[in-house]
């Protein structure tokens, strides 16, 4: 393959801010990047991801802090230097321009011999699979369609680096899962670094090598896929990471990391993810997978069981997802080998090592300036 | 099930009400509505266009004179008499650098005024308020701030900068001027709603891509904008060329600024000529009409397209 990554050992982001008329949209972001790394930027909007991919790229100056390439800083570069390719949300594909045109754009702007672009360009179109629509307006195209000029556009130049806004929240689930495993064989056959903004875990989860999990502009949590998925760092995280069961509930006893969690009628067992003491507020994440109606096939598991009342039952296909409400009435989703009857009592049950406890509040507050302290007591 | 299966097939009767049967065969019975608005149309202005054409065609006795009997002795005296062809150059003279003057200058305010930035607000009013002036109000306020005698003049002279005043109205330049405060407002306008109608994201994406600003503008920008610089050049044009209260006002009326549309209220107020003044605001409507298509060919070598914007 001739078109290849630009070649570089680390890129460094040290103490990255942004902050717009006093509002901080990303805080404090540390983070360092291998060459060839995949690295997903996950969070809800508004939480400073797309701020700090367009820090990154040089669209948005910085506020606070530098970003390093093989120690020379590059957030003074201006964006048309960085060498970067950027893939945007809505495509921003040259609508005056052919397909072959929009990604000979970047080549041109470079002063690439006429010759090397024409094969370059040709190699790049033949990578995203869109030959017989070289000469077609992006407007001809479907949106699976540009997003591959897209893509095309942003590594035909070889980039240093791959930055990518929600590349896929405009196409439809079925070609979005197609995206997903094209772009996956794009950064492992030219070898790219790549840096996805995205608020879907499951892309997340599936892409990258690294995920970084941003709220409110300060990450909460920086792993691997595996990490981030049995192990999140707070409730925050865990409900990014599909654990659909978000509880209020108080600690009654406390065994080593076994916790034992509980509200009038409904008491379950759990594994504390961050400290807690008995009487504290704390919020319990379980995923619906691992809240499971006991069945004669389902045992209940280390004597771990609580009750509640169908309130709807779905057909899965192999199985049920069931919405069962409390009896203080909190809503909750189970899976189900059979079909309970609506309106009915059923018991549920699951593992304890699955039953995660983390503190309610999400900033800790010993990290905090005295400042912000303050600004904290007041919003109370 | 379409208008041509229903009549094909003799078992199915048509369930569908009349007018979806004729909305299917193009027929929109709502289109009625417009027949007033026809009316009017046809009796205010097809009407007398028609007629005004048709009286070019009956010269007056003292037209036949002087430039020949026949139909088209107005036509011949238009083309011959240089007192009156002259104009078209004079009016030519005046509209064309205002247009291309309102419409270059408009496209680096545009782009400023686009951005965030404190005050915007009162600076966007300051450059569109004197599209509420009408041309005699701007006129008067020329001649008072900047004749002879105008403030304009005198704070000159005082400061050493001239010895004599200079003449800035009742010439050429008063006219242009006047034209630039009332044109610019209106080109700006447009091309601000142009302009806000193209992507910042495409600009950004050829940013990351390597361009710097001057080849983001000539490569990205001005294709795409190309299409509202047409229309706003042919409404800036179209609105400098028919001038009339400022070329009379600030203007030399019967020299430097003797535009088309003061030909023609001359032949009728002063010469009591009909015909004649038919004849020029014609061939005003003529001449209008070549730039206009002159200007519709250049855009239609650019893109035509969506410019993939939201606004």
């Amino acid at each position: 393959m001739a078109i290849a990554a630009g070649t570089f050992e680390s890129l460094e982001l040290q103490g990255v801010g942004r902050s717009f008329g006093g509002r901080s949209a990303l805080e404090d972001l540390n983070l360092t990047v291998r060459a060839g790394e995949f690295i997903a930027l996950l969070g809800p909007s508004g939480c400073g991801k797309s701020t700090a991919l367009n820090c990154i790229a040089g669209l948005l100056p910085l506020t606070h802090g530098q970003i390093l390439i093989d120690g020379i800083r590059v957030d003074t570069v201006a964006a048309e230097k960085r060498g970067f390719g950027m893939v945007f949300q809505n495509y921003a594909l040259f609508p005056h321009l052919s397909v072959e045109k929009n990604i000979a754009f970047g080549l041109q702007m470079r002063g690439v011999p006429r010759a090397e672009v024409k094969r370059r360009v040709a190699e790049a179109i033949a990578l995203v699979k869109l030959e017989e629509h070289a000469t077609k307006l992006p407007g001809q195209l479907s949106g699976g369609q540009q997003q591959r000029v897209a893509i095309a556009r942003a590594v035909v130049v070889e980039p240093r680096l791959v930055l990518m806004d929600e590349p896929l929240s405009n196409l439809d689930a079925k070609l979005r899962l197609e995206m997903r495993t094209e772009i996956r064989r794009l950064h492992q056959s030219l070898g790219l670094t790549t840096l996805y903004v995205t608020h879907d875990q499951e892309e997340a989860l599936s892409m990258a090598d690294r995920l970084v999990v941003l709220r409110e502009g300060r990450v909460q949590q920086v792993g691997t896929p595996q990490e981030l998925h049995n192990g999140p760092a707070n409730w925050h995280v865990a409900d990014f990471m599909g654990y659909r069961n978000l509880i209020d509930l108080e600690v009654t006893a406390v065994d080593g990391a076994a916790v034992t969690v509980s509200e009038k009628g409904f008491t379950l067992r759990g594994t504390a993810a961050q400290p807690v003491a008995v009487g504290d507020k704390v919020r319990v994440a379980i995923r619906p997978e691992d809240l499971v109606a006991v069945s004669q096939v389902v045992p209940v598991s280390a004597g771990n069981t609580t009750t509640a009342t169908v309130s709807v039952v779905e057909y899965h296909g192999r199985e049920f997802a069931v919405g069962v409400t409390t009896p203080t009435g909190r809503s909750l989703f189970v899976r189900s080998d059979h079909a309970p009857v609506v309106g009915s009592v059923i018991e549920l049950t699951a593992d304890p090592e699955r039953v995660l406890v983390f503190q309610a509040d999400l900033v800790d507050a010993s990290k905090l300036s005295a400042q912000e302290r303050e600004l904290a007591e007041v919003r109370r | 099930m379409n208008a041509s299966t229903i009549r094909g097939s003799k078992a199915t009767t048509a369930t569908a009400s009349l007018s979806h049967r004729l909305a299917e065969r193009g027929i929109d019975r709502s289109l009625l509505m417009l027949v007033p608005a026809l009316i009017f149309i046809l009796a205010l202005f097809i009407y007398p266009f028609s007629y005004g054409i048709g009286l070019t065609f009956q010269p007056s006795a003292a037209i036949q004179k002087t430039w020949g009997a026949g139909a088209l002795s107005n036509y011949v005296a238009f083309f011959k008499d240089s007192f009156t062809f002259d104009s078209v150059w004079l009016t030519m003279r005046l509209a064309l650098p205002v247009a291309v003057f309102n419409v270059l200058a408009s496209i680096p305010v545009a782009f400023k005024l686009r951005q965030r930035f404190r005050g915007k607000k009162l600076l966007t009013t300051l450059v569109v308020l004197p599209i509420t002036l009408g041309t005699v109000l701007t006129a008067q306020g020329l001649l008072i701030f900047a004749g002879r005698e105008g403030w304009l003049n005198r704070f000159l002279i005082q400061i050493g900068v001239v010895h004599q005043p200079i003449a800035f109205v009742n010439n050429y330049w008063g006219v242009l001027i006047s034209l630039v405060i009332s044109g610019f407002p209106f080109a700006f306008l447009l091309i601000s709603a142009y302009l806000s109608g193209i992507d910042p994201s495409i600009e950004a994406a050829a940013k990351t891509m390597g361009a710097n600003w001057s080849q983001r503008f000539r490569k990205v920008i001005l294709p795409l904008l190309a299409p509202g610089l047409a229309t706003t050049s042919i409404l800036t044009f179209v609105l400098a060329f028919s001038v009339f209260p400022s070329a009379r006002l600030v203007g030399d009326a019967m020299g430097s600024t003797r535009v088309m549309s003061l030909m023609a209220f001359r032949a009728f107020g002063e010469q009591n000529d009909y015909p004649m003044a038919s004849t020029i605001a014609v061939m005003m409507g003529v001449v209008e009409l070549v730039v206009v298509c002159l200007i519709l060919a250049w855009r239609s070598s650019m893109f035509k397209g969506s410019t993939g914007g939201k606004g």
